[in-house]
Formats: structure tokens, C-alpha cells, sequence
């Protein structure tokens, strides 16, 4: 038993914290974090609910072996209805708070009703209390812990926090942990703002000793950690290049996002790629990467850390941002970068640390930049209404507008929106390039035709973290598919998804799958958590967890309708590369995917399927 | 026998086996016989066959079965990489 069988629920109305015990019957269905806590989540919450409102609620929750010797195991999670897309969102993140709220005694935190005035909650160990947070509202995220910190004289304590972003109300504010690590997508910080709630600190000493077969336990998280390092992709790739050396393979294939998707291919690919992160810069003899780095546990280490070069415009007079720092990630370089044409690597580790200090996602921020400086170069949005010239490839508009939105100063007040607002409010809704209101991350759909299922039946909206396909279709893990092919992408995307929603349920890192599979982790979690654990259970687990958001997402108003992609990708195909003259098939692998789920039509899950499943 | 000039990318580890001056762009140029395979190319700069884990020709995936019988046509860039992944 892994867990630590206590939830604590915060009812901010009335500023009390309650201790409760785990529902373990749910536990035994639902694992953890993400399954766990989504059934808990839509227990309670009314699906048609204003993201906004209090009604609303907001959940931090661990998985079984978040804390453990297990390796990454320092994953914790926060559900709620995301901002963004008002559908169920579901954001992950690494670092060290996770395991630290473990080690408090915690499994979870249930956040309800909405503060009167900031508030932030400190939990050391058994004790929880909500703090006036009036000081550090209208900080960042970076002050925030460092003000807390102090105040707690503990070095040692962890925090997430929400910085202006999230205050703001930018519709895809995060949710920062240990500075450089967050719950990014989908506006979880949105939703945690609007509860007046700005961070939680948290110190435990506890540990995590409540393994059913401790020895058993040892034994299986050591073989599951020689696999990964013995693995050449999470032995090596990763820690060595980390997720950036995508970039120019994704180019190389013609499936790189660029300039909001009107091209797929990028010139500057290569600036803004893993390898110009190691050369030495011309101005100061130094690469921008100083090392990698790890979270809690992991043994990958795919983290990166970067020192932006001092003579660049955007930090030249201030050197705040002189020191090393979190990035840059695969996503957030493409977000910032291609997806908006600029190829300036400073530049966009420049907005990326605007991104962690005031905590705003960078894929939703880069990819509504890349919709405005299309709207911009269609001339439906002028230099007036920006306050400055943004045509594709800007990179002093993206630093501008980065801080801009940190702020909520002029129009980056709009680009808080995300695209899907912001281009239905200028008359082009068909130019925002993201599903269920959520922008898509750093592949085309054109040039890896699985991507495109997945992103448009992902539950929390676009997102590459639901099924990532591009393990198979490019990196040939398990087996290599061709991605330029709709057929089998089906059954692909569903196994992918199904999987990964196990994963996420267990306190590890979705990374972990370029190496293990399900047979890796069963026997961790056998090990670790009390009932019978098979490979049957655990697989019929993750797709009863999709089939429960999707439910979710289906009473809350989102129909077959909402399974779709951008004209775009469906009508004008791609210029340059192998994919070139394809569009998405998504008209085709929809109604395969849905048979494969055993839903009808409309993308309701059947009678026999909820039956199945135990739904 | 006819030359066909070709462009030879290396990324990630295997950049350390391009001539200094190619390291700044992963891009070579080369001019090699009609005929000469992926595989031969892969032996002539000693590059380890485990590392060579992506090979793509104009973006399109190499299955390790072709290497040996798939000859590089005038004017097509052979890419390679060793086992990565991201996200
Ligand atoms: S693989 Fe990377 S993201 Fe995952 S836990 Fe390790 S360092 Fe963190």
C-alpha cells in the first residue's frame, strides 16, 4: 500500500483543512494521481461547471509510487476543468513537490469554493493551514518560493505556485513547481488564480515506507532501472540531448509546425535545435547549455539547464537572467520558435524564462503568437492594435509579447486569450491551430497521421502527452509504423493513450516508456500497492480512465464535433518534404477509432462498453 | 562510373564524425559513386553501426533491412542519428 490513505481537503469559503481517508475501493479501480483523482474529480463536480466558478474544483494528487525508490518517482498531477478548454484537464508535472506532499502524509488535496482574499496553504507534515498570501500576490512564481522559503526558514520546503500569469487570468497559466517545472497545459493556473489560491508550501519527513512487499518492491524498481539504463534512448539520448534533438529529425521528416502551420519545414530548424545548444556562442565562448538535470528520483535526467548569453537584446540590461536556468524543452523551443518562424535560440530561452519566472505554458503562448503574427502579416491586426510590428519571425515582438503577457499589459491581455479566443474575436477562427480550444504541440499531423488522431480525440484537447505516437511513427518504439499512412493508426493511438493513462496514474514519468512497457511497471506497482496488480487489471485500468473522461468531457457539452482539426490541416497540404501533397486523414481514422473504442457515432461510449469497463 | 553529389547529415553523437567545419550545420557535401549504398556510406566514415539507429533520406525512414541494397540518387541528403527521443 503505497498510499498513504490520507486526502486533504481545503474548503477555501471558510478557510479549513480537512483530513480524510482514501476511498480504497475507488483506489483498487482508479491506481492514483490521474485515474484516481479524475474519479474523485467528476464524484463531485458538476460537468457543465464554469471553469472559473467557484464551483469549480482543483486537485493535487500523487500517484502510489510518487516518493518511492522508484525510478522518476517524483510525479504528481492537478485535475480540474481546465480554463482553457473546459473540458477535463489534467496537468503533470516533475520536480520535487510531489514526492515532498508524499512525504507530508498526503495522497492528495481537494481544493473547493473560491478564497475572499489571497491565500496560500503550508502543510508540514500532519499540519495544514491556509496563510494570508496578501505579500505575495503580484509576484512571480520565482519570488513567491523565495519569499515563502524564507519565511518558513526552511530551505528544505517545496512549493507550486501560480505567478502573475495565473493571476491575470492568462487562459493557459501554469502551475510552477521548483522553479523550472510545472503543471503546464491547459490553464490549471487559471483555475487555481481564480480561487484566489496563489501557492502551497509543503515540508515532509514522513518518507514513504508502506510497501506492501517492501523487499519485493526493491527488487523490482532495481530491475525496472537497469532497463532504463541500459535502454540507449533513456541511457543516453535523453540525458545527453534531452527532448530538444527532436527538432531537427521532426524537420528533417517535413512535420515540424511552421509559422502556425502554413509550412512544415523551417529553415532555422537547426539554430534552435539540441546541437546549437552545445556549440560555443561567438560572443562569449560559452554553450547555452550548462548540464542536464534531473527530478525526483529519475534516472534519466532529460532536464535541461541553460544560461542565456548576456550580450543578448533581451537580457543585456538586466541580469536577473543572467544565471542558469530551466530549458529549453523540445516543445517550448518549437512553440517559441518555429512555430512563429523566429530562429533565435536566445530569444526564445528568453521568453521561456518569462514563461517559468511568471508561469504561462509555452506551447499555448508560442502557438497564439504564431496565430497573431499570421493575423498580423494578413494585416487584420496592425501595428496599432499590437503596439509594435509582429510579422512571422519577430524575435523582439516574442520577447515584447512574452512580457507583455506576464503582465497583462496591452495586447498581451489578448494573447492571454489563447489562439482560439483570440482569432474568434478577430473574425478567423479557422486560423487558430488547436483542438478542443488548446494548442497543438510540435507536430503536424500531415507528416505523422497519428499525431492527428491523437490530438483530436485527446481529452484535455491537443496535446502530445495522451498517446504519443511519435514514439512509434519516428522513433520506432515499440515497432516503427509509417507516418505518412492512416491505416492502423487507430488501434495505435488507442493503445497509446490506454497505456500512457496508466502511467499517469502511477507517479512516474511518461518518459520511462521509451524503455519499459507495462511489463516494467506491474510488477512495481504489485510490489508496492495492496490488491492483486496483474498486467490484465492494469491494462483494462487505463481505458476504463479514458472511457471516465470521456464521459466527463461528453456531459459537459463536448461532442463528435469537437473530434476535429483545424481546416488547415484537413484541406491545404503540406509544401515541402515526405509528406508533402498529404492532408490529415482524420475524416477517415475518426470512425475506426471510435469502433476500436467501442463508442457509437457520436463518440458515446456504448452500454456494453461502459459495462465492460466497470463504468 | 558517373558521380552523384549527395548531402550527408550527422546529428547528435554521431556530429563528432563530420570534418570541423560541417559540425556548424550537420551537412556535408559529397560526391560519391553511382551506385554507393546507405550501408556503404555508414562504413566509409566509421560510424557504429549501433548508433546509427534513424537513417532517413529526404525525410523518409531507411529500415535497417534496405541499408544495404537502398544507393543514394544524385542530389538526396542521407540523415542519421543515433537512439534519441524527446516530447
Ligand atoms: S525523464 Fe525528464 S521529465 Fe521525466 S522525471 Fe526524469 S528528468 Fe523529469
Amino acid at each position: 500500500m503505497a498510499w498513504t490513505r490520507k486526502i486533504l481537503r481545503v474548503d477555501l469559503n471558510n478557510g479549513t483543512c480537512k483530513s480524510e481517508p482514501l476511498n480504497m475501493e475507488w483506489a483498487q479501480q482508479y491506481l492514483g494521481q490521474r485515474g484516481l483523482a479524475t474519479k474523485y474529480f467528476i464524484s463531485e463536480v458538476d460537468p457543465k461547471v464554469d471553469p472559473l466558478s467557484p464551483d469549480n474544483k482543483l486537485i493535487m494528487t500523487t500517484g502510489p509510487l510518487t516518493g518511492t525508490p522508484a525510478s522518476t518517482g517524483g510525479r504528481y498531477s492537478v485535475i480540474t476543468k481546465g480554463a482553457l478548454t473546459g473540458a477535463i484537464a489534467c496537468s503533470n508535472s516533475g520536480g520535487y513537490f510531489g514526492a515532498e506532499l508524499k512525504f507530508a502524509g498526503w495522497d492528495m488535496i481537494i481544493f473547493e469554493g473560491k478564497s475572499a482574499k489571497p491565500v496560500y496553504l503550508a502543510i508540514e507534515n500532519d499540519k495544514a493551514e491556509l496563510k494570508d498570501a496578501a505579500h505575495l500576490w503580484g509576484k512571480t512564481v520565482w519570488q513567491t518560493e523565495e519569499i515563502i522559503k524564507k519565511s518558513h526558514q526552511d530551505p528544505q520546503t517545496r512549493v507550486c505556485s501560480i505567478g502573475r500569469a495565473g493571476e491575470n487570468g492568462v487562459m493557459y497559466a501554469c502551475i510552477v513547481n521548483d522553479l523550472h517545472r510545472a503543471a503546464g497545459r491547459s490553464g490549471v493556473g487559471t483555475v487555481m488564480g481564480s480561487k484566489n489560491l496563489k501557492a502551497v508550501a509543503v515540508r515532509g519527513t514522513q518518507g514513504v515506507s508502506i510497501m506492501k512487499d517492501a523487499k519485493a518492491f526493491m527488487s523490482a524498481a532495481t530491475a525496472a532501472k537497469k532497463v532504463l539504463a541500459e535502454n540507449a534512448v533513456t541511457g543516453q539520448g535523453l540525458p545527453t540531448y534531452g527532448t530538444q534533438v527532436l527538432m531537427n529529425v521532426i524537420n528533417e521528416m517535413g512535420a515540424l509546425p511552421t509559422r502556425n502551420h502554413r509550412d512544415s519545414q523551417f529553415e532555422d530548424a537547426r539554430k534552435i535545435s539540441a546541437e546549437a545548444m552545445i556549440e560555443k556562442r561567438p560572443s562569449d565562448g560559452k554553450s547555452h547549455l550548462v548540464t542536464n538535470a534531473a527530478c525526483f528520483g529519475c534516472t534519466i535526467a532529460c532536464g535541461r539547464i541553460s544560461r542565456i548569453d548576456e550580450t543578448h537584446f533581451s537580457v543585456v540590461n538586466k541580469p536577473e537572467y543572467w544565471g542558469a536556468s530551466g530549458g529549453l524543452e523540445y516543445e517550448a523551443a518549437w512553440a517559441l520558435g518555429a512555430a512563429n518562424g523566429v530562429g533565435d535560440l536566445e530569444a526564445l530561452q528568453y521568453a521561456n524564462l518569462i514563461c517559468n519566472e511568471d508561469g504561462f505554458d509555452p506551447i499555448s503562448f508560442g502557438a497564439t503568437v504564431g496565430a497573431a503574427m499570421e493575423l498580423y502579416e494578413l494585416g487584420i491586426l496592425t501595428e496599432k492594435i499590437i503596439g509594435m510590428e509582429a510579422p512571422f519571425g519577430s524575435a523582439k515582438a516574442l520577447c515584447d509579447l512574452a512580457q507583455m503577457t506576464a503582465r497583462g499589459e496591452g495586447f498581451g491581455k489578448e494573447l492571454g486569450l489563447g489562439s482560439a479566443r483570440l482569432c474568434e474575436k478577430y473574425g478567423k477562427p479557422e486560423l487558430s491551430m488547436g483542438v478542443k480550444k488548446q494548442e497543438f504541440p510540435a507536430y503536424d499531423s500531415r507528416g505523422i497521421q497519428g499525431m492527428g488522431l491523437a490530438y483530436a480525440t485527446s481529452n484535455r484537447g491537443a496535446c502530445h502527452l495522451r498517446g504519443y505516437t511519435v514514439a512509434s511513427e519516428v522513433l520506432g518504439i515499440p515497432v516503427k509504423t509509417d507516418p505518412l499512412v492512416t491505416e492502423g493508426k487507430a488501434d495505435l493511438v488507442k493503445a497509446f493513450q490506454d497505456a500512457t493513462a496508466v502511467f499517469d496514474s502511477a507517479g512516474v514519468c511518461i518518459f520511462t516508456t521509451f524503455a519499459w512497457t507495462l511489463a516494467d511497471l506491474q510488477p512495481q506497482l504489485a510490489a508496492a500497492c495492496e490488491g492483486d496488480w496483474t498486467m490484465e487489471k492494469l491494462a483494462a485500468m487505463g481505458e476504463r480512465i479514458w472511457n471516465m473522461e470521456r464521459q466527463f468531457n461528453n456531459a459537459a457539452g463536448f461532442t463528435a464535433k469537437d473530434d476535429d482539426l483545424p481546416p488547415r490541416l484537413k484541406t491545404e497540404p503540406v509544401k515541402t518534404g515526405p509528406a508533402k501533397g498529404l492532408v490529415s486523414g482524420i475524416d477517415k481514422m475518426l470512425p475506426e477509432y471510435y469502433q476500436a473504442r467501442g463508442w457509437d457515432a457520436n463518440g458515446v461510449p456504448s452500454k456494453e462498453t461502459l459495462k465492460r469497463l466497470g463504468l | 562510373m558517373t558521380a552523384v553529389q549527395v548531402t550527408l547529415k550527422l546529428f547528435a553523437t554521431l556530429q563528432d564524425y563530420l570534418p570541423l567545419e560541417a559540425k556548424k550545420t550537420n551537412a556535408l557535401a559529397l560526391e560519391l559513386e553511382a551506385g554507393t549504398t546507405v550501408q556503404q556510406v555508414i562504413e566509409r566514415f566509421g560510424l557504429p553501426q549501433k548508433l546509427c539507429h534513424l537513417v532517413l533520406i529526404d525525410g523518409a525512414f531507411i529500415p535497417p533491412a534496405a541499408r544495404a541494397t537502398r544507393a543514394l540518387q544524385a542530389g538526396e541528403t542521407l540523415a542519421i542519428w543515433p537512439p534519441i527521443a524527446g516530447g
